[in-house]
């Protein structure tokens, strides 16, 4: 198959990939948000994780304990926001954006050193054979472990929200704080470990970044990704499957404008660049608009403090 | 993160001849500040301006101290800044981005005994600043050169940043001389819209990648094209930008620009030392030592090798542009006549493709 | 065990103390950073919190904080507004952008006409393109239900595309041999926003950015408008009985927003940065929603905010470069503060208690 020189399953290969970071730190924020926290942090969130994985796979030679690593460093940045917003009762909202500011701070000064090292490669998971099969080949078996790490969260982000009573807790806590204290649960210190999850997750999407997609260390390396990240979670109202939609919708379409680039289509490439964020707007208000209010589902207690005054 | 870098105009300035300002005695020491664009740890652009800085250190020891200031944004801040700066006793300034310029000569205004150098711009509004930059159109001939000889499918790229005229030359540059080698080269354009975003810019790789690019120039901050080219296991191969990025030799970097500012800041702090200084418009390239070309690696075949090293020596010696004509503009109206070589003015005001790259520029 | 209790009443001796305490706070720990990093800590805090002030560069400082703060100022006082009503508007970074370009267009249009009328039309074309940018997710959030969040969020990376077709195309300099760049505003005097005193680093945002905060106070306080935008954030059902329409409340809020961060794009361009760049716009739509809410989303509070915001921006400059400490150092300490600031928040609203005996509880 050819598009005009474009590959589709090529196309599709790449986007699954390349929306990885994304994936991984939506999803860890949805179920930040589905307990009620509105964690604008992920970004912060991501370029720890990045450092911490890179640095971690740097000094052990293993890629795989590097994501674990940017998996750590994130659910630590994280814990900082965690005992603000859930100890102090801070504002959300202001607490996540100091995070973005501190994270990137203490990931350019703690990766001073680290410039122009490589880490060690994280490769396709399965034989080369199986990724070289005609079109299923590059989709579903051409892959690195991370991106099928990436579905299968999703999987049991779902999973665990829908159908086990962990998932049930959480929903409750995000619904009516109030409501769920008053049936005994513990609400700061479930939404205490949500928050750790996130960070973990968004540390791990970020380590995707510095040790498969572009294996190196540079300052502020996500360069934005966190926010869009952020984005794709109210894209998905709040569903692990729509996350995943989300951040292949948006991943795809980033993937090719830059191939439509290379292949000449002749749209203009200003247009081109805009369209990720166009087309993302767009698909939302079909989306929105079709099944009414009800549809959306932002959490009730999203982004409010609670304080059990008894 | 983003930033800057244009070309200075040298069409204005090399007529001038910087009339006045001669400084007769010289100074015991030099207080020289430099003002980034981006973090030093960005591994290019500001990252060669530091290494530039810390030559001057070197070369001159206790004469001289250093002060620096990074993620400085251009505008209101880059003015304040400046200001602090000379308020607070620097000798010389370095002004290390192209939309630096006019906070530059606004300041200037106000110090006149302060010395101001502003990189890839053209506004001498004082006579206390100058300007310089670095030829990097030469670089990207000889790259051109190893490229069009290198590639297996005919198709190489280009990652480019935001359409402006620097940009522009380099690509016109590689794509005339990867033609003269190989007449069946086809060039692919990929505009990033960014100065540095890892993420995208691995993703521009790969697009050109997947369609079968085997050779990659870019001309944004990171080393993310060369990684994502580092994972075809050699089928791609791809230069280094700004900086060396020798850490990617044993893989698809095969050579490099490098923007090498150090003779320059050495000799301008020098300069003030020894009560030499004068305003100047500085444009120098490979001969002047400001653009190295880096090691070309052993995957590059001898005669291939030795062909971009004698065309890197050709330009250093003065003896070949890397625009002479005839070049067509990509509307096959006439640029350069047989043997014209392209004027500065023409070069820092480049909007336009030459004849065979294919695409429209974003404007 | 140490619990939480909530006060009756907020406390005023802690709603002026915890800004004081947490500056301290950051002092102590910002100050062992920096002696790790082995600079003198004394010095590095004296530099950022002394020295802008007070110091031997203070005349020049002083107007530099007023130039820093005063967009901040102007977007987070539109923030607020709706953020109270419980609309979030992420995108002011889009506004201001596209503020800046409407209103230069207009401007730049008319070159190099000299013409009194001039900058008033410019300004009200900014606050207009900041407005139109924000009724995009106003719009799409009352007729389709369209969360305002994404969109405001998205429309920013839409206007930067804009801004690098703006500097590179259709308002680049025809003088400017071919570099991307509007003509720079200070050359001309019709569309220019100076200095109104010398040396004062007043200008007309910053004239607006006051003038905004004290309208903002008298809305909030005194106007039926004021009063639907904070029932609406506390009780959204009850504000609904009273009449409170949401759809025209989003339009309102997000409208005022825009507006207020286009206007904010206008007096920069035209003043302080001078042109329409690629890289014009540097995050203050974003470094505003903080600014905001450390100003409680009062006015008075968000110039206060201000202002230390622009102060550990401009005394954070110097220990850069007159100490040599790394950007990121600073960019950590204001991350501190910030976090200081908000976790000591708590002592206005809620005190500490030791929760031994059943009777401690009310």
């Amino acid at each position: 198959m050819d598009w005009g020189g474009i590959d589709p399953v090529i196309l599709v290969a790449t986007l699954m990939a390349s929306a990885v970071p994304i994936l991984l730190a939506a999803l860890g924020e949805t179920v930040v948000e589905r307990a009620g926290v509105l964690n604008l942090g992920v970004e912060g969130l991501m370029v720890i994780g990045a450092l911490g994985g890179f640095v971690t796979a740097v000094h052990t030679g293993s890629p795989v304990l590097g994501f674990v690593g940017g998996a750590v460093s994130g659910a630590l940045l994280s814990l900082i926001f965690a005992a603000l917003t859930q100890v102090f009762l801070a504002n959300q909202v202001a607490t996540g954006l100091a995070l973005t500011l501190f994270g990137l701070g203490v990931s350019s000064l703690g990766g001073q050193g680290y410039n122009g090292i490589k880490p060690p490669a994280t490769g396709p998971l399965l034989p080369e054979a199986l990724g070289d099969l005609p079109v299923v080949g590059p989709i579903l078996f051409g892959h690195d472990w991370v991106v099928y790490f990436s579905i299968l969260a999703t999987a049991v982000t779902w999973w665990v929200l829908k159908a086990t009573r962990a998932g049930l807790i959480i929903r409750a806590v995000g619904e009516s704080h109030e409501a769920a204290h008053a049936l005994g649960y513990k609400v700061n210190r479930i939404r205490l470990l949500c928050i750790a999850f996130g960070g973990a997750m968004a540390g791990m999407g970020g380590a995707y970044i510095s040790l498969a997609r572009v294996p190196q260390w540079v300052d502020g390396i996500t360069a934005g990704a966190g926010w869009i990240a952020l984005a794709i979670v109210v894209f998905a109202s709040w569903r692990p499957w729509r996350v995943l939609l989300g951040a292949y919708l948006f991943g795809g379409i980033s993937v090719l404008q830059l191939n439509l680039q290379v292949a000449g289509s002749g749209i203009p490439v200003e247009y081109l660049s805009m369209a990720p964020y166009l087309i993302t707007i767009l698909v939302l208000v079909l989306m929105s608009s079709g099944r009414g209010r009800a549809a959306v589902g932002a959490p009730a207690a999203l982004g409010q403090n609670f304080h059990a005054s008894r | 993160m983003k930033r800057r870098t244009l070309l200075a105009t040298a069409a204005l300035g090399l007529g001038l001849a910087m009339g006045g300002s001669a400084f007769a005695q010289g100074m015991e020491k030099v207080k020289a500040c430099f003002v980034y664009v981006g973090p030093i740890g960005d591994g290019g652009w500001t990252f060669q301006h530091h290494q530039g800085a810390l030559d001057v250190q070197k070369a001159f020891g206790d004469k001289v101290e250093l002060q620096w200031q990074e993620n400085v944004p251009e505008g209101a801040d880059a003015e304040r800044v400046l200001t602090q700066m000379a308020l607070g006793g620097c000798n010389i300034i370095f002004t290390t981005s192209f939309g630096y310029m006019d906070a530059t000569n606004a300041v200037a205004a106000k110090f006149p005994d302060v010395k101001f150098e502003h990189a890839t711009g053209f506004k001498r509004d004082h006579a206390n600043v100058s300007t310089y930059n670095a030829r990097f159109y030469e670089g990207r001939a000889v790259q051109g050169t190893i490229a069009g000889r290198m590639t297996k499918s005919n198709k190489i790229g280009y990652i480019g940043s935001f359409p402006i005229p620097e940009v522009i030359m380099g690509i016109n540059s590689y794509y005339l001389h990867a033609k003269k080698v190989n007449p069946d080269v086809q060039l692919s354009v990929v505009w990033a819209f960014t100065w540095f975003d890892p993420a995208k810019e691995a993703d521009a790789a790969k697009a050109l990648i997947d369609q079968g690019v085997d050779v990659i120039a870019s001309h944004t901050d990171s080393t993310a094209p060369l990684a994502e080219a580092a994972k075809t296991e050699g089928k791609v191969i791809g230069f280094g930008q700004a900086s060396d990025m020798a850490e990617y030799k044993d893989g698809p970097r095969v050579s490099s620009i490098i923007d090498n500012w150090g003779p320059y800041y050495v000799e301008r702090v020098g300069a003030l030392l020894d009560g030499s200084y004068a305003q100047k418009d500085t444009w120098a390239g490979i001969a002047g030592g400001e653009v190295l070309i880096g090691e070309i690696t052993a995957a590059v075949p001898a005669e291939v090798k030795a062909e971009a090293e004698a065309l890197r020596d050709a330009i250093a010696a003065g003896t070949y542009h890397p625009f002479t004509g005839p070049i067509k503009k990509q509307d096959g109206s006439d640029w350069l006549a047989e043997g014209a070589t392209a004027p500065d003015g023409d070069l820092l005001g480049m909007m336009f493709y030459v004849e065979g790259v294919v695409g429209d520029i974003p404007q | 065990m140490i619990r939480l209790e909530k006060r009756a009443s907020p406390s005023r001796f802690w709603l002026y103390a915890t800004p004081v305490v947490a500056v301290l706070l950051t002092m102590v720990v910002g100050g062992v950073l920096f002696a790790l990093m082995g600079k003198n800590p004394v010095e590095v805090i004296r530099t950022i919190f002394w020295d802008p002030l007070f110091g031997e560069f203070a005349f020049y400082l002083r107007g530099q904080l007023l130039v820093k703060a005063g967009p901040l100022i102007l977007i987070a006082i539109g923030l607020a507004l709706g953020f109270r009503a419980g609309i979030w508007n992420i995108g002011a970074e889009g506004q201001y952008i596209m503020g800046a370009i409407c209103g230069a267009a207009v401007g730049l249009a008319v070159f190099p006409t000299e013409n009194r009328m001039i900058y008033p039309v410019m300004v009200i074309a900014g606050a207009f393109g900041g407005w139109a940018w924000a009724m995009i997710p106003a719009l799409l959030k009352t007729r389709f239900n369209t969360n305002e969040i994404l969109v405001s969020l998205m429309l920013v990376y839409v206007a930067e595309t804009i801004l690098a077709k703006a500097a590179t195309g259709f308002l680049k300099n025809p003088e400017g041999m071919g570099f991307p760049g509007s003509r720079n505003f200070s050359s001309y005097p019709a569309a220019a926003n100076p200095e109104l005193i010398a040396g004062s680093g007043l200008h007309w945002g910053g004239v607006a950015a006051l003038v905004t905060a004290g309208l903002a106070w008298v809305l909030l306080t005194r106007h039926i408008a004021g009063y639907q935008i904070r029932l609406a954030g506390q009780a959204p059902r009850a504000a609904r009985f009273h009449g409170v329409s949401p759809g025209r409340l989003v339009v309102l809020c997000m409208g005022l927003s825009g507006a207020l961060a286009g206007l904010a794009g206008l007096f920069e361009v035209t003043g302080p940065a001078g042109q329409i760049s690629i890289d014009f716009n540097t995050g203050y739509g974003f470094t505003a929603i903080i600014v905001a809410f450390l100003g409680r989303l009062n006015p008075l509070g968000i110039v206060l905010a201000g202002f230390l915001m622009a102060l550990t921006y401009v005394g954070g400059e110097m220990a850069a470069t007159n100490l040599g400490l790394p950007d990121a150092a600073i960019q950590v300490f204001q991350g501190m503060l910030l976090f200081f600031l908000l976790a000591v928040d708590v002592l206005t609203n809620y005190r500490f208690r030791r929760s031994a005996g059943a009777l401690g509880a009310k």
